[in-house]
């Protein structure tokens, strides 16, 4: 199975294995990932998922569309960036398999 | 949680067309709860056709809620059709001089993004640890200021106190004064007979509140930069040129929005626990379940009732076929009590699995932004108060707001005991 790699604030590592068609913030959630609280239940509808995608991986995982919900909800997270998504919307495939998202400061 | 037969049987005979679920009364005598657990089973998306506030749907289930509340191209919030609330804010419009309020709650993008781009840095995390322990000395202040043994009212001696506090301190408000604020906050959402006496008695106490913040505004637009808000919407390009009603309405906004909300949710952990002795020995037993216990006390509350949107197009949900300029009512109370997606949702549970899922902050873009300054102050004041007290003993009966939106209190008597 796919692994995927948070990096928290402080620079703490937690890979963690996920399921095809797993979402990453579901992942962050069952493994107990501080600073990914998913409080909407992973509907792309509170933010409070936010990670920045490791610039190697933006490619693959892509972008939020600009004009759709996950990128209206993010442009009102704190400390927004070009490789802002919901991890949410991030749904693990094998294509996906090494992965790394970085744990906004802001989240706790 | 108790069910009360004769409540239950009387609600079961209303003919589900006549269901008013918008009467200020059912919330006041806390009769609510049984109409909706009858529309979630019964009619999840109910049409009123007829009631003071005009004919309205009302969503009632979590998931159709979050549906309405992220869907805001087909669900409007904007004010020129209707706003947020239903019945309105305030003076009809033909009585308000001041041509309507404007805020951001109540704007649908691209105003409402650039606006509250400009306000939600104040409530940001970084911010909120340079909050913490002035919002910890002062709590502790309140709670040390209160004797032991004797009947106080609670909402005025620590709810109210501690959450004007805080927004004195966010909006850089004259410290003296700020029981002002809680005044004003009271005002928006009264109506005759209900805190105030009449219309003009309404719009004189709002002209009032506008003026003070104009001068506060003149005095902080020339001046030195400080992280205040006020001083945050003078000093940002989106926000520095509003038009006087926008300016006051945002101000309203952030007033009530930091003031009732809190306000009630911190009266309503006091009557959650003595209603729930047990949830009570775990809290004293284990302080540290405090975190997860605030969340709960927020999606038990529920302290917005509702909000409401306007439909752009017609829509469907839930099976029902909503029609271009249909009111939707989301009620966040009723949805709070889904058991089909929350555990147990009629029990008050301080140790739940997932306590954050709930829906009293809303969700999609008008998703509350103060919410973690609302858990920061809740999560303080018990900390507090269970260093101090081994019981807040309620010894009357609290009352409850005449409001379909606020779900608060108005007093709330309590004794306290020393540990």
């Amino acid at each position: 199975m796919p692994k995927v790699t948070f990096i928290a604030h402080n620079g703490t590592k937690n890979t963690v294995t996920v399921p095809n068609g797993v979402s990453c913030r579901d992942a962050a959630v069952d493994n107990d990932i501080a600073g990914i609280d998913g409080d909407c239940g992973g509907v792309c509808a509170c933010a409070t998922c936010h990670v920045y995608v490791d610039p190697a991986w933006l490619d693959k995982v892509g972008r939020a569309v600009e004009g759709e919900l996950e990128a209206d909800l993010l442009q009102f997270a704190e400390d927004f960036r070009e490789t802002s998504r919901l991890a949410c919307q991030i749904i693990v495939t094998d294509a996906l398999d090494g992965l790394v998202l970085n744990i906004p400061a802001g989240q706790h | 949680m108790q069910v009360n037969q004769a409540l239950k049987d009387q609600v079961s005979k209303i003919p589900l067309a006549e269901m008013d679920v918008s009467d200020p009364l059912l919330f006041h005598n806390d009769t609510v709860g049984e109409y909706f657990r009858r529309l979630r089973a019964e009619d999840p998306v109910h049409y009123c056709a007829k009631s003071p506030n005009g004919p309205y749907w009302s969503v009632t289930k979590f998931n159709d809620i979050v549906r309405v509340d992220t869907d805001h191209k087909t669900f409007s919030s904007d004010a020129a059709r209707g706003g947020i609330v239903l019945g309105g804010i305030g003076a009809p419009e033909e009585a308000n001089a001041m041509g309507g309020l404007e805020m951001f709650i109540a704007m649908d993008p691209p105003k409402h993004d650039a606006q509250r781009k400009v306000v939600s840095p104040i409530v940001a995390p970084h911010n909120l640890e340079a909050l913490e322990p002035v919002i910890r000395e002062r709590a502790a202040g309140i709670l040390d200021s209160l004797p032991t043994g004797e009947v106080i009212d609670w909402v005025d001696k620590v709810s109210i106190e501690l959450t004007t506090m805080t927004l004195a301190t966010l909006l850089g408000f004259p410290w003296e004064e700020r029981r002002k604020l809680t005044r004003w906050s009271d005002v928006v959402t009264a109506s005759p007979g209900n805190g105030i006496d009449s219309w003009e008695q309404w719009q004189q106490e709002m002209m009032e509140c506008g003026m003070y913040f104009k001068t506060l505004w003149d005095q902080r637009v020339g001046g030195e930069q400080s992280y205040d808000l006020i001083s945050m919407l003078a000093g940002s390009p989106a926000t520095s040129n509003m038009p006087f009603n926008e300016f006051l309405g945002n101000l309203i906004l952030l007033i009530v929005g930091g003031n009732d909300t809190t306000r009630s949710s911190i009266s309503g952990g006091v009557l959650a626990l003595n209603e729930n002795p047990a949830e009570y020995a775990k809290l004293m037993n284990n302080p540290a379940l405090i975190p997860g216990m605030v969340s709960e006390i927020i999606r038990w509350q529920s302290p917005i009732t509702s909000m409401m949107r306007t439909a752009l197009s017609d829509a469907e949900i839930g099976g029902k076929k909503i029609r271009e300029g249909d009111k939707v009512v989301m009620w966040y109370l009723s949805g709070n009590r889904d058991s089909e997606v929350i555990e147990r949702a009629d029990e008050f549970l301080i140790d739940r699995k997932n306590p954050r899922q709930h829906l009293s902050f809303g969700f999609g873009i008008h998703r509350c932004v103060g919410n973690r300054v609302a858990e920061l102050q809740l999560r303080i004041i018990w900390e507090e108060i269970v260093k101090r007290f081994s019981k807040v003993e309620i010894v009357g009966t609290p009352v409850r707001s005449m409001s379909h939106v606020i779900h608060g209190f108005t007093k709330m008597p309590v004794k306290l005991h020393a540990r």
